[in-house]
């Protein structure tokens, strides 16, 4: 297993994330001897794990099932300890379009925070890309190189551990996009755009609030950028379920044209024969609440020097 | 192969034969540079020929006669800001005078040849109302001008963003309405990198298999099912992608699958050119024979009637000779289509895909129940459709079938946002929908699953007591005290 290459069976040190149910997971590093506990009991990892396909239904010690499942970047995503406020797959998705990654870009990141658009940003530019990514604060660079070597991505990527907003990332004229993720990006234009490649390329900065959407604005319009461009996307999950909905009842009627009969000719749903009273359907309901805001995403080009 | 990926590092200039994509303004086309075309983009047409040599990015302006040059520096300027300015609009009255050029001195100034900015500036200084505007007045009113004169048009490489935001602003119905945060969602969601093998069905014009391709930068396998006699490609075509990527890409029939499925498939392609197949086996040395039977065929009716002019009979061998190559190529096509469609089959065959997308006009879900039996266990898949209803009825089949958990039905909203000093708020008009998607991970089936040494499919609670008491030795404490 790796973060940037699927295998078929689960081996000694691969992390795995175990499915539990609806909405339910957790990341396990296997490891022979040792045992996870779940709700369904005990998962042996000797037994139950190691040797097991990818995918596979495992039955814990109190008779419950879960899925094992191959780690994606996306899983991740909803499994990782947070250290921080992380990126969510909406978002990582857009910014991987819109910054133009692909298998060979050189990509510059900071914060690197809890490393889940790392993760998304590695698997999109192996195996030949590379990622430079700035963390100021120690433990938590720390923590992301040693996650790196776990999900045996470290080969891809080069933590560095300084302030981005005053000694920037580390590298001059070699990145094709930069993603800034900091809570004053515009002091780190100029940074950003040293790190860029002569013949050009991508930034995208990511902020919650409009004031800060501003300023980097102002400072990437000083600094030459172009095509800039703020946007956000909010993910709606709809959910599937079958829905009951009552007929009324208009009291006997002379003629054939029945209630029933009515709603029978507006849908094809099966009317259930016992009452006659309520047609079924099937539908997506939006959700009682849903994520409102992630924060802003703006995008600009760096020109050719 | 490093450097095949790497190669988009070099400056790389424009070529000929290379497929481009014009941009002027938020506005792009896509186009192949060849020699003398002439491009019709925007209500302008030029050539691209000045172009070829000059590096991706450069901006051109277009000059009399079609011809680009390449933009000096940057707009020497905002030269255009003038310092007056209103406060408000309590004395500006809408008498339609206030333009003191006419439609006709216009049109003059621009055939002098005069470029965008001096015209704009022109305006500028013939407009009695221009200084009275509020400062924000005056720079929209500057803006709406430089859209309609200023026509720079930039030379860029192609990418998905932009190729999807071209086909989504210019051809929405060839991409079944499929936008491109939407394509977003479908890339990330099917985890499609390099080294993967991806299943992809699409009527998207071949945009869908494109943007899959260039994630997957020619490592891995993305196999196209397609409907019909032959696959779309022509948005996959407008990436220009080297040549390596193409060897990455297979196709298969959507009409085999029930036979791949059910292990019937004829390679041998008996049904469209039962001949073509019959001397398949023969076919080096039947090349030979026939070559000399042709040969053979020139020379009998020489020597039989000398009496027919000569150049007729040239002719006519020559007319024989040609007939017979085109055989030959057919044949060499059929055999060609025949090994394609045995190495996709070959690959479909282990069952083992790494993913699966699909996105067309078709109902999806035949098409997800039929291909989804190609894809792995633990595996992505996504679907897209412009409505909702179909991959409900997705969901629904997925849940009773198994195989699928994890499974979302989603849709996403975008909204770009005007950002300028007191001026900030979001863009008047926003895309009304862009589609709906369907995602979820494969899971091993329970068929697969017997030789698990597990049986029946019982809810856990059910199943609690039973297990409890076979494997009542280890951890039974614990597990009573939840119970």
């Amino acid at each position: 297993m790796s973060f940037v290459e699927y295998s078929e069976l689960i081996q000694e040190g691969d992390v795995v994330i175990i499915f539990l149910g609806h909405d339910s997971m957790m990341p396990v590093k296997v490891q022979s001897g040792a045992q996870t506990q779940t709700r369904y009991g005990v998962i042996r990892h000797s037994s139950d794990l190691i040797g097991q396909r990818f995918g596979s239904k495992v039955t814990c010690s109190k008779g419950g099932w879960v899925y094992v499942l191959h780690p994606t970047p996306e899983l991740w995503t909803v499994n990782l300890p947070h250290r921080t406020q992380i990126l969510y797959t909406t978002d990582i998705a857009n910014i991987t379009l819109m910054l133009d990654l692909k298998p060979g870009s050189v990509v510059c990141e900071s914060g690197t925070g809890s490393g889940s658009l790392s993760h998304s940003i590695l698997r999109t530019i192996a195996p030949t890309g590379h990622l430079h990514t700035v963390e100021f604060h120690a433990q938590r660079a720390e923590k992301a190189i040693q996650e790196f070597k776990e999900h045996k991505v470290s080969h891809l990527v080069t933590v560095r551990n300084q302030d981005v907003c005053a000694e920037g990332f580390g590298i001059t004229g070699v990145a094709d996009a930069v993603f800034l993720d900091i809570p004053s990006p515009w002091e780190a234009v100029t940074h950003a755009k040293r790190a860029l490649k002569r013949k050009g390329g991508r930034l995208c900065s990511f902020s919650p609030c409009i004031e800060q959407v501003q300023r980097t604005c102002e400072a990437l319009l000083n600094h030459g950028f172009e095509e800039i461009c703020t946007l956000e996307v909010l993910l709606r999950v709809h959910d599937v379920r079958s829905v009951t909905l009552p007929l009324p009842d208009f009291g006997p009627e002379e003629g054939c044209t029945s209630s029933t009969q009515m709603a029978s000719d507006l849908s094809q749903e099966e009317v259930p024969n016992t009452g006659n009273t309520s047609v079924i359907c099937k539908t997506a309901t939006p959700p009682r609440e849903m994520a409102g805001h992630t924060g802003y995403l703006t995008f600009a080009t760096k020109p050719r020097d | 192969m490093a450097e095949c990926v790497n190669d988009s590092d070099a400056e790389s200039p424009i070529n000929y034969g290379d497929y481009v994509v014009l941009k002027r303004g938020d506005v792009f086309k896509s186009v192949q540079v060849e020699n003398k075309k002439k491009v019709i983009f925007e209500k302008q047409w030029f050539f691209l020929d000045n172009a070829v040599g000059q590096l991706y990015g450069t901006m051109f302006e277009i000059e009399a006669g079609g011809s680009l040059k390449p933009k000096a520096v940057k707009r020497a300027g905002d030269s255009l800001d003038s310092k007056e300015a209103g406060q408000d609009n309590r004395h500006i009255v809408d008498d339609g005078r206030s333009q003191k050029l006419t439609r006709d001195d216009i049109e003059t100034l621009k055939e002098q040849g005069l470029k965008g900015q001096e015209i704009v500036q022109q305006l500028i200084d013939n407009s009695t109302t221009f200084k009275d505007k509020t400062e924000f007045a005056q720079a929209k009113y500057i803006k709406k001008k430089k859209k309609k004169y200023e026509s720079d048009i930039t030379v860029l490489k192609p990418s998905t963003r932009l190729l999807a935001m071209m086909y989504h602003g210019r051809e929405p119905g060839k991409i079944c309405h499929l936008r491109y945060d939407t394509l977003a969602q479908i890339l990330t969601l099917g985890n499609i990198h390099a080294g993967s093998k991806i299943i992809v069905f699409e009527t998207c014009a071949g945009l869908v298999l494109g943007s899959v391709m260039e994630r997957m930068g020619g490592f891995g396998s993305v196999i196209q099912m397609y409907p019909g006699g032959g696959p779309t490609r022509a948005g996959m075509e407008s990436f220009g992608f080297p040549s390596h990527f193409h060897e990455t890409l297979h196709e298969f029939p959507l009409c085999k699958v029930n036979a791949l499925l059910a292990g019937t498939l004829d390679l041998s392609e008996k049904d469209t050119d039962s001949q073509a197949n019959g001397s398949r086996i023969a076919e080096s040395d039947s090349s030979q024979e026939t070559s000399g039977v042709s040969e053979e065929k020139n020379s009998e009716p020489q020597s039989m009637e000398v009496s027919v002019d000569p150049q007729e009979e040239m002719k006519r061998a020559e007319r024989e000779k040609l007939r017979e190559q085109r055989a030959q190529e057919k044949k060499l096509k059929m055999e060609e289509k025949r090994k394609k469609l045995a190495s996709a089959a070959a690959l479909l065959e282990g069952r083992n895909a790494d993913g699966l997308v699909i996105a067309s006009r078709f109902h999806p879900c035949p098409v997800l129940m039929g291909l989804l039996k190609f894809v792995a266990p633990s595996r992505p898949f996504v679907v897209y459709c412009q409505y909702r209803e179909p991959l409900i009825e997705c969901y629904t089949k997925l849940r009773e079938q198994g195989g699928a958990i994890s499974l979302r039905l989603t849709d996403s909203w975008l909204r770009h946002y005007q950002v300028l000093p007191n001026r900030t708020h979001p863009v008047l008009l926003m895309s009304g929908g862009g589609g709906y998607l369907l995602s979820g991970t494969t899971v091993a089936t329970d068929a697969a699953k017997a030789r698990n040494q597990h049986k029946s499919e019982e809810p856990a609670a059910k199943r609690l007591k039973l297990d409890e008491i076979s494997s009542s030795c280890d951890s039974s404490a614990k597990a009573i005290s939840v119970v």
